[in-house]
């Protein structure tokens, strides 16, 4: 048996990974990253758009803050998401780039004087401050208050990436490419690493760690169409999940992007929209402003889509061979921003629709984007039934998002988790407590397990087809757990996702190799996404309420009354079919921001009983702190700093918000 | 309504009215597995129906669901921008992911990038390869000061100057530049284009805190930016269209003086 023993392992090399190895390698810990693709090729490339962080260099950005930031994310969560998460997000955003600037990103910068842009279909002239100069600059987003999102051209979640592999190569930080995390170890509620498997030679060897720390991203592939990479399978949740005590929060929150290209769903980011871009009708007809007269097209996510899927069901969307979709028009922006700024989507539209999108509409449609829900865990990222077990980034559920992630929020996220859970785990194997004293019997046995179920699908009888039943639970995700969704949909998923679970523990394979086998992957991988997509759909058909990207058409309303909670489920027995399913309450009362209505989307909601009593006592408290700096209105309305490791705390500073001196100005 | 809302009609027969027949395409792969090196190396040759808008990303998953399971090749974002399926298509090193059958004809001979690891059939170790190149010309950014303030204000750059080094930065490792290469064809240990693209973009970007002496230790050799023969294939076949004829010769100019110093 081989045992490979560090202070931390890393499962899963995309940004939040790598940020969190970056971070307890920084704090003198050894630390190894596994990773199945080399990790430049991590989802976190396909990111075009960009990164919210509050700096407020553009002109359109100006008297941006946290403030706004925390208000923005929390009416995208509709109220979901967890506010004192947020606000420590928010205030990590601004450092985040500010770091990643100083580590190599090449983020598009601020040049003064006049340009033109595309607001609201209409070319308008602004001016750019002398003293944002060579700033990072920021672009529109959906669902923001000001223009926030940073970002690279369109490549951001690209150059992020190299940046972030290249300082996690310049620490000497190991990843072993091209291995896959089987099974977590544990006993007795603390967790100690996990088996690993050899994707080229199918060797098993075991990991052990004092802090094991999922980010392994989303699980969109549980869907036909997602815009998701095809490494994003969720084994990440699968794996916390199999522990039987480790929980994932939220399932049921999944967001479908409104411009996944058609057929193919590859994604062509919101920045078409953000910088001015339209969506269009069968008649080319601009319809968004009839739906949502606030935000029109910038509307958050799950309400564009849903917008767009409605206005298609009343037959006005444009017809092909493929079926129906809308059109994004961006040929308003010119050739020369769609050139520059917009040259990902360029390509993608060139190459795989062969349509130059600086004279031609792009054909669209929501495709499954993001998971909100992930490995719960408290604000240090770690879990709270497993000790020892940490998460970050998409594979979490801290629970920054709620049921929907405003656009901008996600690469922003990884990078800003990455550094705050980087440290609690630093933390966490600074505690001599934490020492691991496991017996390798213990390990032992794990390793045995794993190859066990290995043998039985290689060697087995099973005569079901690993790829049929993969291809049927993707097919019944998108078909019944979309966008709109229904009682008997949703119980008809439950119900065939649990027949298929049934048939993959009898699966055969054609190619019996041991070594690299493809089928084999599929095999063992389609058995731990059943699980993930039993806690969506199950999430999804409990939760008799529509929040946020969970949209039932029987429940229509919003239901703070009996829903403001976050779903939690675990997975009890090997044998078992469903997850068991326990909610946890959101605190109206210790809400910065009570719930409300969003500022678009739907207006009709039930309220909780303990809503108007909170935000009249915030309304007051802010009444009598009326002339105070805003943070100590903020600290007295929640207080969160303490929540920060100590080395991310403090204000940020901006143009209008200098700190301490004035800055020089102009340069 | 929301399964015949995504019912894809079958092509053929679909709303424009082009009912063309269907293209019956012959894909050979090569296959061998280094883990088993009793069989020697083979083409294979699989037949299957074009559809409409199919990639080799869709053929190939295709041809492994319904037709060889065992079949090795690497697909991550199917969209052209993470690199990791570049193969040599019909004798030229490209990205299959967006390679459309229609721009080819009905018989498509692939194989696996020459000079990088083996790992399987169609799939090379490019990752390994990056990294010890990455680790050989120190591509990271030598940053001037290791611990800035993050509360403060990032410190300025020419906006022209980020987008130049955004330009260099789009490089994504896919490998087909030194699948291309002459000189990697000699010489093993050559960094290739994508190395010393690595190098001039660092070299560009005012936050590295490197000197021209710094990278000529790097690159200053024949592993480096004087093994370049410029035979220039590296450019023609990059799928991101980097200036790398520019970029090379460029650094070898630089290079060139500090070498006379």
């Amino acid at each position: 048996m081989k045992i490979v023993y560090t202070d931390v392992l890393v499962i899963g090399g995309g940004l939040a990974g790598l940020r969190v190895a970056i971070g307890a390698r920084r704090r003198g810990h050894d630390v190894i990253i596994l990773s199945l693709v080399p990790p430049k090729r991590s989802h976190s490339a396909a990111a075009q758009g960009g990164m919210q962080a509050s700096l407020g260099n553009v002109i359109k950005g100006q008297g941006d803050t946290e403030d706004v930031h925390f208000e923005d994310t929390v009416r995208g969560s509709d109220w979901g998401a967890d506010q004192r998460v947020v606000r420590m997000f928010v205030n990590t955003a601004p450092k985040a780039v500010r770091e990643l600037a100083a580590w190599g990103v090449p983020w598009s910068r601020v040049r003064k004087g006049d340009r033109t842009v595309i607001i609201n279909g209409q070319p308008v002239t602004i001016t750019e401050r002398g003293e944002a100069h060579g700033l990072v600059a920021q672009r529109d987003f959906g669902g923001t208050k000001k223009w926030r999102t940073c970002y690279a051209s369109d490549g951001t979640g690209h150059a992020m990436l190299q940046t972030m592999t290249d300082q996690a190569i310049a620490s000497a930080i190991p990843v072993h490419e091209r291995t896959e995390a089987m099974a977590l170890i544990h006993d007795a509620g603390r967790c100690y690493g996990a088996i690993v498997r050899n994707l080229i030679t199918g060797e098993l060897v075991a990991y052990v760690a004092k802090a094991t720390t999922i980010t392994t991203g989303g699980a969109g592939r549980v869907y036909r169409v997602t815009t998701n990479a095809v490494i994003c399978e969720g084994i990440g949740g699968a794996l916390a999940l199999e522990t039987g005590i480790a929980t994932l929060g939220n399932m049921e929150a999944v967001q479908f992007h409104p411009t996944g290209i058609f057929p193919a769903g590859i994604l062509v980011t919101e920045g078409c929209r953000g910088d001015g871009g339209l969506l269009k009708d069968v008649d080319g007809h601009r319809f968004m402003p009839d739906y949502e007269p606030e935000k029109k097209e910038l509307a958050s996510r799950d309400v564009v889509s849903r917008r767009m899927e409605e206005h298609i069901a009343k037959g006005k969307g444009a017809k092909s061979r493929f079926g129906e979709h809308i059109w994004l028009d961006i040929t308003l922006l010119g050739e020369k921003h769609i050139r520059h700024n917009l040259r990902e989507v360029f390509e993608i539209c060139h190459y795989f629709l062969g349509v130059d999108p600086t004279k031609e509409w792009i054909p669209v449609r929501p495709a499954q984007h993001y998971t909100m829900g992930g490995v719960r865990t408290n604000h240090t990222g770690e879990s709270p039934t497993l000790k020892g077990l940490f998460a970050a980034g998409e594979a979490a559920c801290w629970d920054m998002h709620g049921f929907n992630r405003l656009g901008g929020n996600s690469v922003a996220e990884t990078v800003v988790a990455g550094m705050i859970v980087g440290e609690y785990v630093a933390d966490f194997c600074d505690r001599m407590e934490n020492d691991v004293d496991i017996p390798t019997a213990l390990v032992h046995d794990f390793l045995r397990r794993e190859q066990g179920r290995l043998d039985a699908l290689v060697d087995g009888r099973g005569t079901e087809d690993a790829s049929a039943i993969k291809g049927r639970m993707q097919d019944l995700m998108t078909g019944k757990v979309g966008i709109f969704r229904r009682g008997e949909d949703l119980q008809a998923a439950v119900d065939e996702l649990q027949q298929l679970l049934a048939k993959s523990r009898s699966i055969g394979l054609k190619d019996r190799s041991r070594g690299a086998n493809p089928e084999l992957v599929t095999a063992y991988r389609v058995q731990k996404m059943l699980k993930v997509a039993l806690c969506v759909a199950y999430g999804a058909l409990v939760r008799t309420e529509s929040r946020g990207a969970h949209f039932r058409q029987d429940y229509p309303r919003r239901n703070d009354a009996e829903w403001l909670k976050r779903t939690l489920a675990t997975w009890r027995g090997e044998s078992d079919t469903l997850p068991s399913l326990a909610w946890e309450a959101l605190d109206v009362n210790a809400m910065e921001l009570p719930p409300g209505w969003r500022g678009y989307g739907a207006k009709d909601y039930v309220d909780h009983p303990d809503t108007p009593r909170r935000a009249t006592e915030v309304e007051a408290l802010k009444q009598k702190m009326a002339g105070r700096p805003r943070f100590a209105v903020q600290q007295a309305l929640m207080p969160y700093e303490s929540l920060l490791p100590e080395r991310f705390r403090g204000r940020n500073e901006r143009i209008d918000e200098p700190i301490d001196e004035p800055l020089e100005s102009g340069k | 309504m929301n399964d015949a809302a995504i019912k894809i009609v079958p092509a053929g027969n679909g709303g424009n009215g082009k009912g063309a027949a269907r293209r019956e395409l012959r894909i050979s792969a090569l296959r061998y597995n280094p883990q088993e090196p009793s069989r020697s190396p083979r083409m294979q040759t699989y037949e299957l129906e074009e559809a409409d808008g199919m990639t080799l990303f869709i053929a190939l998953n295709e041809i492994r669901e319904k037709q060889d399971p065992s079949l090795q090749f690497d697909f991550v974002c199917r969209a052209g921008i993470c690199g990791s399926c570049a193969m040599v298509i019909n004798g030229r090193p490209t990205l299959a992911c967006r390679t459309l059958t229609k721009n080819l004809g009905p018989d498509i001979t692939l194989a696996p990038l020459p000079f990088f690891e083996l790992i399987g059939d169609l799939s090379v170790n490019t990752g390994k390869w990056m990294r010890g190149m990455s680790e050989r010309v120190r591509g990271w950014l030598h940053m001037k000061d290791p611990n800035p303030d993050l509360r403060r204000i990032e410190e300025r750059m020419d906006p022209d100057l980020a987008d130049r080094v955004y330009e260099l930065n789009r490089c994504i490792e896919c490998g087909c530049c030194v699948a291309a290469c002459g000189t990697a064809r000699m010489r093993e240990d050559f960094v290739g284009a994508v190395g010393l693209n690595r190098v001039a973009r660092f070299r560009l970007d005012p936050r590295d805190a490197r000197t021209d002496d710094d990278f000529y230790d790097v690159i200053g050799d024949d592993d480096g930016v004087f093994g370049c023969m410029s035979l220039l294939a590296c450019h023609d076949v990059c799928p991101k269209d980097l200036p790398l004829a520019t970029q090379i010769a460029f650094m070898r100019r630089k290079m060139v003086t500090i070498g006379f110093k």
